[in-house]
């Protein structure tokens, strides 16, 4: 193995916020220094590793750490996004999710009580999902070495037998369906964190997937891949989608869900919805004769009622990601460099 | 949402495409000004929507475009102070100056923090006795009433660790320095709408007599954009330069006057350097005697300095609307939001930025 540190990441001698942001630098950081470290390959590449297993069933495992501020935001808190997060992953790659860990590094200074509260909703965001916190570590770090909490977990479940749900599934002619309304999350987090206030109160989507994921195995609808929108947004997700499958994907603007109340708030910030961060949301890609029972099957969960189709898989190159305007015109949908920034004016 | 849905309506947008293509005998070369105006033509495709007559060019009004590198590298050597508190507008962090951007800065400990508002630093600054508080005042007309409001109540309160590093610019010498330029190829312009809600339009009505252009105020979306160009090229294909008010929803003609009191209460008018544009007389603001001891740039005796542009970079040639980005050579390779060499390629109101995230490499028009 090459032990120089690759040069495209020479760029930043340091690490930077936009190494985290979900975006291509942080793509660059995992591929071109974690993966190249690691030996893993990037074809693999996916929200959870899927191992072998006995019986035809597989294991899926993944884990994710959780740094935000505010801890407590309308909707949830970090515990909860701690939980839905690591669960979603697992969904993601067609598993029924089991087990958690949950390792806390707890900064000197917090109080119990706010542990408490966040403890407890773990436990019951666990039991919405139907999985158990079955081990667990903590540290304490000096005063000012941390941001009150981080939390990590990892995830356990089983992938049954026949379910291969992967980027590399997606077929020309698939039909994206969208399990609900784009931004709640990232801008309830962003309201709260700088304090602005709305008309509506705006509350993150944050929620589990599984059990409407699982929905669709069971009315044995092809599924032939998935994804949650995190950070980076729709937009984030689709590009990464279209790069692993090699297919260009459209979307039609006009047809993509968003709140009036999320709309007002990127627009006051200068921020583009499409990229916006999501806790409970997920693309579907199906056959386009499945394209109706997807929709009537998620509309029938609680997580999955506001589900619509907002575009489709195409034959052509480049594997890019091409947006519909409402007006007609088309354009690229790209992928973020890192983060939104708000804008000057 | 109210004064937005109805200005992105596509009847509406068919309507007036068909409104301009009905008045357009010949070809017209409009500039719009603003970068956000450029960021709502590329995305919504309205250049591609446009018949060939009517070619858009793009201006030099994107404030973090047109800042230049000398002074984001002094924006770098304060943030790297250990005493500063370097406070920003988001857009401003990654914009490279020649060693590493604000967002490096901070990870090589300096403390950087993004505002949403100048009085957030001036909040800061009361909070923080003990550290030195920078704001980055980057910006148009727009932005520079609330600045100067912030210098305005930091010396109200006695603030003696606050300061604002000014760089400030002005539109209609811009616009003049372009008509004046014997390259000059445009025939009509897409004025700022914002910049007029503060400052108003009277100063253009100067231009537009003078040099025979017919100027429209102009808004923000896309509703907005088409009538601009249809005020514009109506009025050309009549004969007529006069200046046209479409933002009237916002503008009046002598702005908002409470704005300018504060903005002349503060600052006053300077030369300026542009970046890729050079120095343009009376383009700019600066700190005004009365309120100097506010200024970074004295407070800690920073010598003038100047750097040089990237050689293979048109960012000049582009934000005067001579060049295109794609016709840059170093367009897309090796220029890109990830390896900008020059500013119109990181800020979100960049012409190179709009291009690379809405068609990398396609042409207007490729992509229908």
């Amino acid at each position: 193995m090459n032990k120089a540190c690759p040069l495209p990441l020479r760029q930043y001698p340091r690490v930077v916020m936009g190494h985290g942001g979900g975006g291509r630098l942080m793509k660059r950081l995992i591929e071109d220094l974690f993966m190249a470290a690691f030996g893993t390959s990037a074809k693999e590449a996916h929200d959870a590793a899927v191992l072998p297993g006995t019986d035809g069933d597989r294991l899926a495992m993944t884990t994710d750490s959780y740094v935000i501020h505010p801890l407590f935001f309308p909707g949830g808190n970090i515990g909860t996004l701690a939980v839905y997060g690591t669960v979603n992953d697992l969904a993601m790659v067609g598993a029924r999710p089991l087990w958690l860990s949950a390792g806390f590094i707890l900064e000197e200074g917090l109080e119990i009580v706010t542990l408490w509260d966040i403890a407890v909703s773990m436990k019951e965001a666990a039991d919405r999902a139907g999985v158990k916190i079955v081990t667990g570590d903590t540290k304490v770090v000096e005063k000012s070495k941390g941001d009150g909490i981080f939390i990590n977990t990892a995830g356990v479940g089983i992938v049954p037998e026949g379910r291969e749900v992967h980027p590399r599934a997606i077929q020309p002619s698939d039909v994206i369906v969208l399990s609900g309304d784009l931004g709640r999350h990232g801008m309830t987090v962003m309201a709260k964190r700088e304090q602005l206030a709305f008309d509506q109160e705006l509350k993150s989507d944050c929620a589990p997937l599984a059990a409407m994921t699982e929905r669709l195995f069971r009315e044995g609808i092809p599924v032939h891949c998935l994804r949650d929108l995190t950070r980076g947004g729709l937009a984030c997700a689709l590009n990464e989608l279209a790069e692993a499958s090699g297919r260009q994907i459209q979307v039609r603007e006009a047809s993509v869900p968003v709140s009036s109340s999320v709309r007002s708030a990127c627009e006051l910030l200068g921020l583009d919805p499409f990229y916006v961060a999501n806790e409970g949301r997920c693309v579907v890609f199906v056959p386009a004769d499945e394209a109706d029972r997807t929709v009537r099957v998620l509309r029938a969960t609680g997580e999955g009622r506001g589900a619509c189709v907002i575009g489709s898989v195409e034959d052509r190159t480049p594997s890019v990601v091409v947006l519909k305007t409402a007006l007609g015109s088309s354009r690229l949908l790209d992928m973020p460099e890192i983060e939104q920034l708000p804008r000057i004016c | 949402m109210k004064y937005l849905d109805e200005y992105r309506s596509p009847e509406q947008v068919r309507k007036w495409l068909a409104a301009i293509r009905r008045v357009v005998t010949k070809p017209h070369t409009l500039m719009e000004v603003c970068g956000g105006q450029t960021h709502t033509i590329v995305k919504y495709g309205l250049d591609t929507m446009l018949p060939p007559e009517v070619t858009l060019i793009h201006g030099p009004g994107c404030p973090v475009c047109v800042t230049p590198l000398e002074m984001i590298d002094r924006a770098l050597a304060l943030a790297r102070r250990p005493e500063v508190i370097f406070c920003s507008f988001g857009d401003m962090l990654r914009v490279p100056g020649s060693q590493g951007d604000l967002f490096s800065a901070r990870a090589d400990g300096g403390d950087v923090r993004v505002v949403y508002s100048p009085m957030d630093a001036v909040a800061l600054a009361m909070e923080r006795p003990d550290k030195e508080v920078v704001f980055f005042a980057v910006g148009f007309e727009t932005t520079a009433p609330p600045n100067a409001m912030a210098v305005y109540q930091a010396k109200k309160k006695g603030l003696g660790n606050f300061s604002l590093l000014v760089s400030h610019v002005l539109v209609p010498p811009a616009i003049e320095m372009l008509l004046s330029s014997p390259d000059n190829r445009v025939q009509g312009f897409l004025a700022a709408g914002h910049v007029c809600t503060v400052m108003g339009y009277e100063a253009y009505e100067d231009l537009a007599k003078r040099y025979q252009v017919p100027i429209v105020v102009t808004g923000f979306e896309p509703l907005d954009i088409l009538q601009g160009v249809y005020a514009c090229v109506k009025q050309r294909e009549e004969g007529r330069y006069a200046v046209v008010n479409q933002y009237a929803r916002s503008v009046i003609r002598q702005g908002n006057r409470p704005a300018r009191e504060i903005m002349e209460e503060v600052f006053e008018v300077v030369p300026r350097r542009w970046r890729g544009i050079g120095t343009i007389d009376r383009s700019g603001l600066g700190l005004r005697p009365d309120y100097a001891v506010f200024d970074a740039e004295r407070r800690f005796a920073m010598s003038e300095q100047f750097v040089e542009e990237p050689s293979q970079c048109l960012s000049g040639a582009i934000l005067q609307g001579l060049k295109k980005p794609y016709e840059c050579p170093a367009f897309s390779r090796p220029c890109s939001p990830a390896h900008p060499l020059g500013a119109p390629m990181v800020s979100s109101e960049g012409a190179c930025a709009a291009y690379y995230r809405y068609r990398q490499h396609a042409e207007p028009g490729e992509s229908k």
